[in-house]
């Protein structure tokens, strides 16, 4: 069984040997990137593909490793007991599985997302080593463990804001999704809108790269961001001449879904108040 | 049969680990690529790189190192050369029209005319460049250096892998390059300091726990505040003259700081401290605040970061009178002093190269003042200055119980 992208996701050799790899090794796979290049929708396409269940784990600020095991839930325990409720004895009843539990519960080879894994505080990977690395973990409240029956592909996003202690990232293969350079990101528009024309596309991608090339811009525009301005585009149903024509007026039409950032927006409409009277 | 080649990365700091070889040779011996340089350059990457800002050095030493191996041993690579390296040599050697000839003759031919065709350009510029061939099948041999530069095996399949070593399309992710405003946040962390204080507004679960069995068993839900950073910072910051090349990347310190601190005063100077600072840049320099005021009002828990060029001249800091602005009865230096001694925890970042300090002799004056904690203004300096306020710390403000 190998990852080389799907109908709806194009991904580039590396990205693949990485998937690859880390599937064939039973071992995490950490994906950095900047955003809007598909991090998280790779561990979607990858379970979709190989036809292997996913589990999302998506990390909050405040999300701790235990989380993603079970939590125990005392509180309705106690409540519970109070009011005399049938099974209150049973502490299994009151333990709620988390997405690692239910992965390494699965009958066949599962994908488990983390999702972001940087928002959690400093210390949440190093909670998880064990379970990574052992691929089991005991709950403390029945004294069972739990191990995986089929080592999941565990696929680890991050955003970069903190730095992941090198004792989990020496667990891990990593790959850095790279903003996609011209031809891939073709392929990405045709998978998208396959009727979609040359012409058209050609124009779309000069004025999005132009507009990445742009000194001093805060928020770049990303995949998804130009994936979402074609779609307008289509919508509207603008033409192929009316892009062009309209960028070299420097700021492009529908531009709301490239620039989302007001000082951005502002520039643009400087540059393109200058250009027009320069012309 | 990398150790080599783990070296020469560890050799240019990447921090790869025995087991993160394992790794590799696993997944090398598992098959998860073919006896293929691209193949393996991905996978050597995904698994002993973990940092996009080692990319770079990584596609170094694999460059060196695969250079120095194609000379080497020939015998590593066995039989194991792709016909397509061998497709993209004759490209090099042959003219367009000559390979279009020969192309027709086959696969055999051509690589007998190829060697030939190497052997013929070697003989004049000699030196044991030796070709084994067996009948045109295997022309492989050491020392794959012919004249034209053209290595066997130097054209790693012409895949794009190739090009990104050769390239080294990473390089601006390198370590030493300007900040972004995110990754200052992250460096700016390193400051946290938590206290719950404020609202009540987090579920206890120890807390209700001990407190209902103290309750004999009824319910009785405790909750407490949430944690919060209270790391309190005094920022100077350098405004015009010489400072305005590195109003950006101030800019962008400032507002990294200014979401990361709660509690953050900032103040401007112009080039020195002296015995006013002003707080709106806007509104000119009307409205002044004493700098007697800021010494008085602000505990010396709080940490002071100052942000300038420290580019002037010397008479600025060491003399009365020295300010540019005004005349200052009492000279910078005096006014420096009087600050550290109050805020025991102050760095200065310096926008400015570091190799330009020593050549500048305020720069030199207020390191000293300092006693060495200047950093320059890049991540690693970041970094840098705020593990020094970090471990600084400790007798004033009471590290609470992460918990």
């Amino acid at each position: 069984m190998k990852f080389t992208g799907t109908d709806t996701y194009v991904t580039t050799d590396d990205l693949n040997m990485a998937v690859n790899a880390a599937m064939t090794l039973e071992r995490p796979l950490l994906i950095k990137g900047e955003p809007g290049t598909g991090k998280t929708l790779l561990a979607i396409e990858v379970a979709q593909a190989l036809g292997m269940p996913l589990f999302e784990w998506h990390i909050k600020s405040t999300t701790k490793a235990r989380h993603g095991l079970y939590e125990y839930d005392a509180v309705s325990r106690l409540r519970d007991s109070q009011l005399g409720v049938e099974g209150v004895a049973e502490i299994r009843n009151y333990i709620d599985k988390g997405p690692l539990w239910d992965a390494f519960d699965c009958d066949q080879q599962a994908v488990v997302l983390i999702d972001e894994i940087d928002k959690a505080d400093i210390e949440f990977p190093n909670d998880l080593l064990q379970e990574l690395d052992r691929m089991e973990f005991s709950v403390y409240e029945t004294q069972e463990t739990i191990k995986a029956k089929h080592r999941p592909l565990m696929i680890i996003t991050s955003n970069n804001e903190k730095e992941l202690p090198d004792a989990f990232l020496r667990r891990c293969f990593f790959h850095y999704i790279q903003f996609p350079e011209n031809e891939t990101m073709e392929k990405i528009i045709h998978v998208h809108f396959p009727e979609i024309k040359q012409q058209f596309l050609k124009e779309a991608l000069d004025v999005f790269y132009s507009l990445r090339d742009v000194n001093g811009i805060k928020k770049k525009p990303s995949t998804s961001e130009l994936l979402d301005w074609i779609k307008l585009l289509l919508v509207e149903d603008i033409d192929a001449d009316a892009i062009k024509a309209d960028s070299s007026k420097a700021i492009p039409q529908l531009y709301g879904a490239l620039l989302k950032n007001e000082q951005d927006v502002h520039m643009f409409e400087r540059l393109a108040f200058l250009s027009r009277r320069q012309g | 049969m990398f150790v080599d080649f783990f070296y020469e990365l560890r050799q240019l700091k990447i921090p790869v680990t025995i087991r993160e070889y394992l790794m590799l040779l696993e997944a090398m011996e598992k098959g998860v690529c073919d006896a293929n340089v691209d193949d393996f350059y991905y996978l050597a990457r995904s698994a002993l790189v973990k940092d996009e800002r080692n990319f770079d050095r990584f596609d170094q030493a694999f460059g060196l190192y695969f250079r120095g191996l194609e000379r080497k041993s020939a015998e590593f690579f066995d039989d194991a050369i792709p016909d397509s390296w061998l497709r993209a040599l004759t490209q090099r050697v042959f003219s367009e029209e000559e390979l279009e000839k020969l192309e027709k003759l086959g696969f055999d031919e051509l690589m007998e005319e190829l060697q030939n065709r190497l052997a013929e350009q070697d003989k004049p510029h000699s030196g044991g460049n030796k070709w084994i061939g067996t009948g045109g099948t295997s022309p492989f041999g050491h020392s794959g250096q012919n004249p034209a530069g053209v290595r066997i095996g130097g054209e790693g399949g012409g895949g794009s892998a190739t090009k990104v070593w050769k390239n080294r399309e990473f390089r601006n992710l390198t370590g030493e390059v300007e900040i972004g405003t995110r990754n200052i946040k992250v460096a700016l962390r390193r400051l946290r300091k938590f206290v719950r204080e404020g609202a009540e507004d987090e579920f206890d679960l120890d807390e209700t726990i001990s407190s209902t069995a103290r309750n004999a068993g009824l319910l009785d839900v405790k909750m407490r505040a949430e944690r919060r950073n209270r790391v309190k910072v005094l920022m100077f910051i350098d405004v015009g003259g010489t400072m305005d090349p590195h109003v950006k990347v101030s800019e962008e310190l400032f507002s990294a700081s200014k979401t990361e601190f709660k509690h953050l005063e900032y103040f401007y100077f112009h080039n020195f401290l002296y015995e006013r600072v002003w707080r709106d840049n806007r509104r000119g320099r009307s409205e002044f605040l004493p700098t007697w005021e800021v010494l008085n009002t602000y505990s010396s828990d709080y940490k002071v970061i100052f942000v300038g060029d420290a580019t002037m001249s010397p008479y600025e800091v060491t003399e009365p009178g020295g300010s540019v602005e005004h005349w200052n009865d009492e000279a910078g230096a005096v006014w420096f002093q009087r600050l550290i001694e109050q805020f025991p925890d102050t760095v200065w970042l310096n926008p400015e190269s570091p190799e330009r300090w020593p050549q500048t002799m305020s720069t030199q004056l207020i390191y000293k003042l300092l006693g060495g904690r200047m950093f320059p203004m890049t991540l690693n300096g970041l970094d840098r200055a705020m593990d020094t306020l970090r471990k600084r710390n400790g007798s004033t403000l009471q590290p609470i119980r992460s918990h």
